[in-house]
């Protein structure tokens, strides 16, 4: 019994997503224990033990799981988290991608980004962009289960003292093998933890015009996103896409600038605290959810904004 | 090489549907329907595949009801070469589509099986992971480039931090992302051409595969609503608000 956390790192400490899918399975009940599996993570595991609320880290240090091929870690923790009540990871495209394997692997049902825990086998997630909010109970003897990191708190990085056990289970299944990968380099803060965002749409017009939005994030400490459109177009990389078929954010401070507000962008940022539009067109459906809207030209507003914050 | 392309018939994604006042569900009545986005981009791919020489024959499958087969002509239309419905009235999860779809894999043995990544009704992106896992097949997820040589496929792909590449050896599940390619629109001579094309019919049963689900929805409430908020006039007073009002800044 007992729940099974799915870890994110980069090999020396845990990414922010995983404090909050450690807060949803305190609200679940049960000894939690944090699987870290990677190569050469013994230091991630080490800052797991240290996360307020949970009881054991499993390090399963091998090489089969450095790119964390969706093949080799579900068959990984479909093993570990056999006889779990719970198996639970960030609804990030890691999460998304090797967590159906393992309800697959296990002849379970799985549920996709819960925002709420309702009971140990009820809980609330959001289908239709987030349209609907539907309340689903599982019977699943073990519930797999991906976490929406917005709907819940981030855990203390701090005050736990677990122990670590060394997972010896090499799985590698030969089938899939890494590349390479391109990763977008940026100083400013993660899109999906940053308390304030930035987003540029077409209205933008192209890359070089999002300098604009990066100037002002930068002073504000803000994370810059994007809508598919403006991502479509080539102005930004898909990693900066804000939407239901991208990234999902909540932050206090959400700016859309030059975005018309489409159901799909409305889905990845409605939940935020404060909504701030600029777009020239007074009728763009964005402003029916922006606290503050300005009805101005984006290329006279957001340098008049640089100058001002 | 053969392609089997699992679609999905959802509302269109230009319908902001509404919740049924019993709490029962969402109201689907007289909506507009169409094949997944995300699926149309599989289609597409399929058939690029089959353009370039890759691949020989392209079966659309879908598992759905008697008006699913309205988004297997479109995707005969599109290309595909036959299809295949899976006819139930149930509101199959991931996972027992994903057996449904295992079962046609092991009877048509295809090489690629291309996928949308999500359904945008649903939104579970589960199925064409869960088809790996029981075909025992790798997976190339959320997909914005896809090259098939040797024996392999190569997927690059769309994660949090940028683009990932992996190889995977075939037969392979691939499910698509947005930037995988821009789908075509049907003409309509290959409109009436789809018309003649094979649709064959079975029932879940014929594949042995039961629709019964451990997932119970107890009840589809909307959103909470934003409340209206008010225009500034100015960006200078923009700036006041959200320092003094908000204090967001
Ligand atoms: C399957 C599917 C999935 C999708 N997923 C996503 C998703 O995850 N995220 C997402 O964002 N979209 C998504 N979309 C796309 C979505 O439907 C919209 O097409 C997209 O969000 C539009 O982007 P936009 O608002 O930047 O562009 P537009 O709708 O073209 O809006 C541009 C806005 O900029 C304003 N503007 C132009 N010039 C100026 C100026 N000088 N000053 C001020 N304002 C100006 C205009 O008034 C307009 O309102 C998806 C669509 C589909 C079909
Ligand atoms: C809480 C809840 C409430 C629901 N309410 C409703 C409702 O009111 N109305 C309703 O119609 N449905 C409802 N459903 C069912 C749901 O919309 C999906 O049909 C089901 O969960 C499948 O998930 P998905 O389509 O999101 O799969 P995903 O895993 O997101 O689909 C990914 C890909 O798998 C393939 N695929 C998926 N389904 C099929 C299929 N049937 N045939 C062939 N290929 C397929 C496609 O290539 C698709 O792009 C509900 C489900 C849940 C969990």
């Amino acid at each position: 019994m007992g729940i099974l956390v799915y870890a994110e790192h980069d090999n020396n400490s845990i990414k922010g997503a995983t404090l909050n899918v450690i807060t949803a399975a305190k609200a679940i009940g049960g000894d939690i224990t944090v699987l870290v599996a990677g190569s050469g993570c013994g230091a991630a595991a080490e800052a797991a033990a240290k996360i307020d609320g949970v009881s054991k880290v499993l390090c399963a240090d091998n090489a089969a799981y450095e790119h964390q091929l969706a093949e080799n870690v579900a068959a990984l923790v479909a093993e570990a988290g056999k006889g779990s009540s719970h198996i639970l990871a960030a609804a990030t495209t890691t999460g998304k991608n090797f967590m159906p394997r393992v309800a697959a692997l296990l002849d379970v049902e799985q549920i996709s980004e819960i925002v709420a825990v309702e009971s140990a086998d009820t809980f609330k997630r959001p289908i239709y962009a987030g349209n609907a909010i539907a309340t689903v109970q599982n019977s699943d003897s073990t519930k797999v289960i991906t976490v929406r990191t917005t709907g819940f708190d981030a855990a203390a990085a701090e005050g736990g003292s677990a122990s670590v056990e060394a997972l010896d289970v090499a799985k590698d299944e030969g089938k899939s093998a890494f590349v390479g990968e391109e990763l977008a380099k940026s100083d400013r803060p993660e899109l999906t933890a940053a308390k304030i965002v930035i987003s540029g749409g077409r209205g933008m017009q192209n890359g070089d015009n999002f300098e604009m939005l990066y100037k002002v994030a930068d002073k504000l400490g803000a994370a810059v996103g994007a809508s598919r459109a403006a991502v479509d177009a080539g102005f930004v990389p898909n990693d900066m896409q804000v939407g239901q078929t991208g990234k999902i954010v909540a932050p206090d401070l959400y700016v859309a600038v030059g975005i018309s507000g489409a159901i799909q962008h409305l889905a990845g940022m409605k939940d935020s605290k404060v909504i701030v539009a600029i777009n020239k067109d007074e009728e763009a459906p964005i402003f029916q959810v922006a606290d503050y809207g300005l009805v101005a030209d984006l290329f006279d507003a957001v340098p008049e904004l640089d100058s001002l914050v | 090489m053969k392609v089997l392309v699992p679609i999905k018939r959802v509302v269109d994604y230009n319908v902001k549907v509404r919740v049924k006042a019993d709490n029962s569900g969402v109201d689907l009545a007289n909506v507009k329907m169409a094949m997944n986005p995300f699926c149309e981009i599989a289609v597409e791919e399929a058939v690029r595949l089959k353009e370039k020489g890759v691949v020989t024959e392209i079966i659309a499958v879908t598992i759905g009801n008697k008006a699913a087969q309205e988004q297997l002509r479109t995707a005969m239309a599109l290309g595909a070469d036959r299809s295949i419905l899976v006819e139930t009235e149930e509101d199959a999860q991931p996972l027992a589509i994903a057996k449904a779809l295992k079962a046609l894999v092991d009877k048509e043995s295809p090489d690629l099986v291309i996928l949308g990544k999500q359904a945008i009704d649903g939104d579970n992106s589960q199925t064409g992971q869960m088809l790996a896992a029981l075909a025992g097949m790798p997976q190339g997820t959320f997909a914005s480039e896809v090259n098939v040589a040797d024996g392999k496929v190569k997927v690059t792909r769309e994660i949090d931090g940028g683009l990932q590449t992996v190889e995977l050896s075939l037969p392979a599940v691939v499910t698509t992302d947005l930037r995988l390619n821009e789908p075509r629109y049907a003409s309509l001579p290959n409109i009436m051409k789809a018309k003649k094309k094979p649709l064959e019919v079975i029932s879940a049963a014929d594949l042995g595969v039961s629709f019964a689900s451990s997932t119970k929805t107890l009840k589809v409430e909307p959103p909470a609503e934003r409340s209206a908020g008010i225009k500034v006039a100015s960006v200078a007073e923009l700036v006041e608000k959200l320092k003094n009002e908000a204090k967001v800044i």
